[in-house]
């Protein structure tokens, strides 16, 4: 177990720092960020300046090494337009991301699971069917277009909800299920399939001709097993939303780090889109960690042996 | 015997009972047209694909033709003064039909879901039958490939590049090809190492053939229909990523008529003309679901043992 | 209390199947008392299995039963509801699986999986639970149970695996135990050991076992009684000594013919063999389901169904036309007698 986490650890870590170079140098795609970060209303000596500032006209190794140096120490560089460090802008902004993730994925969650352990309950009948059908149109709807439609019918035609801001918690109500349907289909059907497999299999045979009751024989013995690829599943899912949060949040205008990602790319805030890039990567990569590591965690047969 | 019945050693006749069994072709035709959603999806898919062939031909105005006496008309099932059949689907803001603006707005979200799909499904299957087939070294990079591009937010990256080096259609579409590639390198590399471990490879291997020849020859009929099934889904998520580009306002540039850029447009009017969203949506909805259905239905027919 | 744990009477197991309806126990009958073992034998897809499950109530969803009396113990199990039956399952009756591999949970540790069962059946404590579980590892001959307890299913070999599970099915005292198939999975060496526990078993704690298997060697150790199944029905029932030493219905005969006995098979002579297959159960059959197979097959075999009757020791019954001299004849022709 110890070998297998080592292992993972370091293809993460290489991973990382693939994902470090590769968003470093998106920024030279439009051929020359000074002038991309100055603007079109710049001066020559305005980009000559810029520039000189954020170490362009140095030698691309040496920017890459110093960009990815300051990195490590937590300096993502600073904000040409909010004229603070990035890292400081970055992480004030995180946390209300990571509250929308964090709703939208048990709304997700709470909704999928307890369907799809319905519909493997009672396959091919018309609740079956039903959790089914409703994920294929959770899969073919749009999220941004599924905002809209919410926000016209609960945010004005019925006045239920609020449709801006991130104040209160109802405001995380409509984008967390904006945000979070959209894994419902994928987590229902690996939960429905798990469940029907392991419903069929021999210790569930046992467990009922033990006359143990059915609530236990469904909970403590099937859904143990069925969950695990579902958890695995989840963290990333959740590193998926993260990284989608950025249309949920401009539609409910949520003052996160999507819409720093927004405005960032508005502005053409090449440190920022660098940093949010790399904060956003190195979350998931840390997320497909404790996935493996929790799969590994809850299947007996891995961890000890 | 030849008339079916048994003899048995004492001479007593023993009717045998024939069960009718269908033939593998019969089944596979059966099952395709008993299956609703291959059907439904396919029909759906194929009258749009044919809207977006005959566009010029069957739209009542020009898309682009703005008529600012004309705006903001609804729809016709809507109970209003202003409603006409020349506008049966309305106009918006700029007096533009919008039947018109759909039927061609569904060009754009086919060619870009199409073309996407073919980039990133060049470029996965590559990686993915190179990894499955030679395994080693090879599948150990493209791994670490796939889970590279894995850890780097989609829509994000693509709203970077596309603001950094320009938006224009061929942009739009090489960023999205280039970014949807792991889903077919995934489940490509897994196929193909199911069928390499097949008898008839490891015979195709000892009577010499080449490996290029192995690969098109006996690998890849048995993975088509993997590939198809992943296609359709690929299809299907370029088709939802142009349109939350161009609803950005990242993607496809006005006065194109993308249905994401037309939910994009109609938004501020949302609140007393919500048809202005609701119709490119519902477009792009029953798009998305036609080719899903589609693709689950591909699935199903080809390999039910798949299904889950 | 009679000593009568299990009184079977006219049991059918139907399942509805593409090309019709699959009759795959067709109205048997057969008892078990206490301290005795019922062996019941029969090739694969004889439908032995499903009678286990049928009386287990734990048939596949698909699957139905009827039956004219299924009582345990006096109790009626036709009338009795699920919650009533989930209370009788792994407490006065238990049933032990083929495939000691999955028949336990990989999530759960032994312990946790033994004391399931008494905790939810008896009010006992944790401790009492635990203490009864390692007296009953140990009556296994399991070394070292207290710290077996602690560990998960795929740490243990196949035979262990097996003798957790026969623990595990004696927890809360059962009056019946169903074997099905319990040493089919396992090498053979572990195969006697476990047979003999099962024994052993049996006797010190006065259950009664039916034990199902297609392998006659087995049969020949533990039985004390003996049913012949063929093709959904019972074809020859009786005492061990009954069916092994005076076999009477052809196909037992032919059974006999094919596997060599330890002490009764003619060694100078080829091994026996039983030509052609098993019907199909499905849809309406009546006539003998042997007789396609059966050297003394007759058009009458084929005309109707055809009952059990008497063989000529009391107890001792089977399913043909033929009367019980030619029979005995036959046998002895066979030199399986």
């Amino acid at each position: 177990m110890l070998i297998y986490a080592v292992k993972r650890l370091s293809v993460a870590l290489l991973v990382a720092l693939t994902v470090s170079l590769l968003t470093f140098s998106m920024i030279y795609l439009s051929g020359d960020p000074a002038m991309a970060l100055a603007g079109e209303a710049a001066t020559q000596a305005d980009i000559e300046n810029i520039r000189r500032v954020y170490g362009y006209d140095q030698p691309i190794y040496v920017q890459y090494f110093g960009w990815l140096g300051n990195a490590l120490t937590g300096d993502l560089g600073q904000s040409h337009y909010l004229n603070s460090p990035v890292s400081e802008v970055i992480f004030t902004r995180l946390p209300v991301t990571m509250i929308l993730g964090a709703s939208a994925l048990s709304f997700g969650l709470l909704l999928a699971i307890p369907l799809g352990v319905l519909a493997a309950m009672r396959p091919n009948t018309i609740l079956d069917r039903f959790a089914l059908g409703l994920a294929v149109i959770g899969q073919a709807l749009p999220s941004f277009w599924f905002a809209l439609i919410m926000i016209f019918f609960f945010g004005v035609a019925l006045r239920w909800l609020p449709i801006t801001g991130s104040d209160s918690w109802l405001n995380f109500v409509m984008p967390s299920i904006a945000l979070g349907y959209y894994i419902t289909p994928a987590v229902m059907r690996l939960t429905r399939a798990g469940m029907i497999e392991v419903l069929s299999s021999d210790y569930i045979r046992t467990a009922r001709a033990k006359g143990l009751r059915p609530s236990v024989v469904l909970f403590k013995h099937a859904l143990r097993n069925a969950i695990i690829p579902v958890v695995s599943l989840a963290a990333v899912q959740f590193g998926f939303m993260l990284g989608g949060s950025i249309v949920i949040e401009t539609i409910f205008a949520i003052n996160g780090l999507g819409q720093l990602a927004w405005e960032s790319i508005l502005r053409a805030d090449l440190p920022m889109m660098q940093a949010i890039v790399l904060v956003l990567s190195c979350i998931y990569i840390i997320l497909t960690l404790v996935a493996d590591i929790l799969n590994a965690f809850l299947d007996p047969r891995i961890r000890v042996s | 015997m030849a008339d079916g019945t048994i003899k048995s050693r004492t001479g007593v006749h023993i009717e045998d009972r024939i069960i009718d069994e269908p033939s593998p072709g019969e089944r596979a035709r059966k099952r395709m047209f008993s299956h609703f959603g291959f059907m439904f999806g396919g029909f759906i898919l194929l009258a749009i694909i044919a809207l977006a062939f005959l566009a010029p031909l069957i739209s009542p105005h020009d898309p682009f033709d703005q008529q600012l006496a004309r705006k903001l008309i609804p729809p016709i099932w809507h109970d209003h003064a202003k409603v006409t059949w020349v506008h049966p689907l309305g106009t918006d803001q700029f007096g533009r039909d919008y039947l018109s603006r759909l039927i061609h707005g569904s060009q754009i979200s086919l060619l870009i879901g199409f073309s996407a799909m073919l980039i990133s499904g060049v470029i996965g299957t590559a990686l993915g039958v190179a990894a499955g087939y030679f395994g080693g070294r090879v599948d150990m990079v493209v791994n670490f490939l796939i889970t590279t591009r894995l850890s780097m937010p989609v829509i994000l990256v693509a709203l970077a590049v596309v603001s950094l080096v320009g938006n224009s259609l061929t942009i739009v579409i090489w960023v999205l090809g280039l970014l949807i590639w792991d889903r077919f390198a995934v489940v490509m590399r897994s196929t193909t190492q199911q069928v390499r471990n097949l008898d008839y490879v490891a015979a195709a291997q000892a009577i010499g053939c080449s490996v290029p020849r192995i690969i098109f020859s006996e690998i890849m009929p048995n993975i088509v229909n993997n590939l198809i099934v992943v296609a359709t889904i690929e299809m299907a998520h370029a088709i939802i990523l142009e349109a939350a580009l161009s609803f950005l306002g990242l993607g496809v540039q006005p006065p194109a008529p993308s249905w994401g850029l037309m939910i994009a447009e109609g938004k501020n009017y949302m609140l007393f003309d919500p048809w202005l969203i609701g119709i490119p949506g519902t477009a792009l909805f029953i798009l998305i679901l036609a080719i899903n259905l589609l693709g689950d239905g591909i699935r199903d027919v080809t390999a039910p043992e798949n299904r889950n | 209390m009679s000593d009568r744990i299990l009184e079977v009477e006219n049991l059918t197991v139907d399942i509805p199947v593409g090309g019709g309806m699959l009759h795959a126990v067709q109205g048997i009958s057969f008892h078990v008392d206490r301290g005795e073992t019922l062996c019941i034998v029969g090739e694969s897809g004889c439908g032995k299995s499903l009678t286990s499950l049928a009386v287990m109530d734990l048939l596949p969803s698909k699957a139905f039963r009827t039956a004219n009396v299924l009582n345990l113990a006096d109790e009626d199990m036709l009338s009795v509801g699920e919650r009533r039956m989930s209370d009788i399952r792994g407490n006065t009756m238990g049933m032990i699986f083929q495939e000691p591999m999955t028949s336990l949970n990989p999530a759960y540790t032994i312990g946790n999986q033994m004391e399931e069962g008494i905790k939810r059946h008896k009010n006992v404590s944790t401790a009492e639970a635990r203490e009864r579980a390692v007296y009953l590892l140990e009556k296994v001959g399991i070394t070292g149970a207290a710290s077996r307890l602690g560990q998960y299913p795929h740490q243990l070999s196949g035979g262990l695996r097996q003798r957790v599970m026969i623990a595990m099915t004696i927890m809360c005292g059962p009056n019946l135990i169903i074997a099905d198939e319990p040493t089919t999975a396992l090498d053979v060496t572990i195969q006697a050991q476990i047979l003999l526990l099962l024994a052993e078993l049996q006797r010190e704690f006065d259950m009664g076992l039916i034990l199902i298997t297609h392998d006659l060697g087995v049969v020949a150790r533990i039985a004390d009684r003996v049913a012949v199944m063929y093709a959904g029905q019972i074809v020859e029932q009786g005492t061990a000594d009954q069916v092994f030493n005076r076999p009477t219905h052809p196909y037992t005969q032919g059974l006999l013919e094919c596997i060599p006995i330890p002490g009764k098979t003619d060694r100078s002579k080829p091994l026996g063999s039983i030509p052609g297959i098993v019907p199909s159960l499905v849809g309406k059959f009546s006539a003998c389901h042997f007789a396609e197979r059966c050297p003394y097959a007759m058009d009458e075999c084929v005309a109707g169904n055809i009952d059990m009757r008497g063989a000529a020791a009391a107890g001792h019954e089977y399913r043909c036309l033929l009367d019980n001299e030619t029979c005995d004849a036959n046998a002895r022709k066979k030199g399986v007698a």
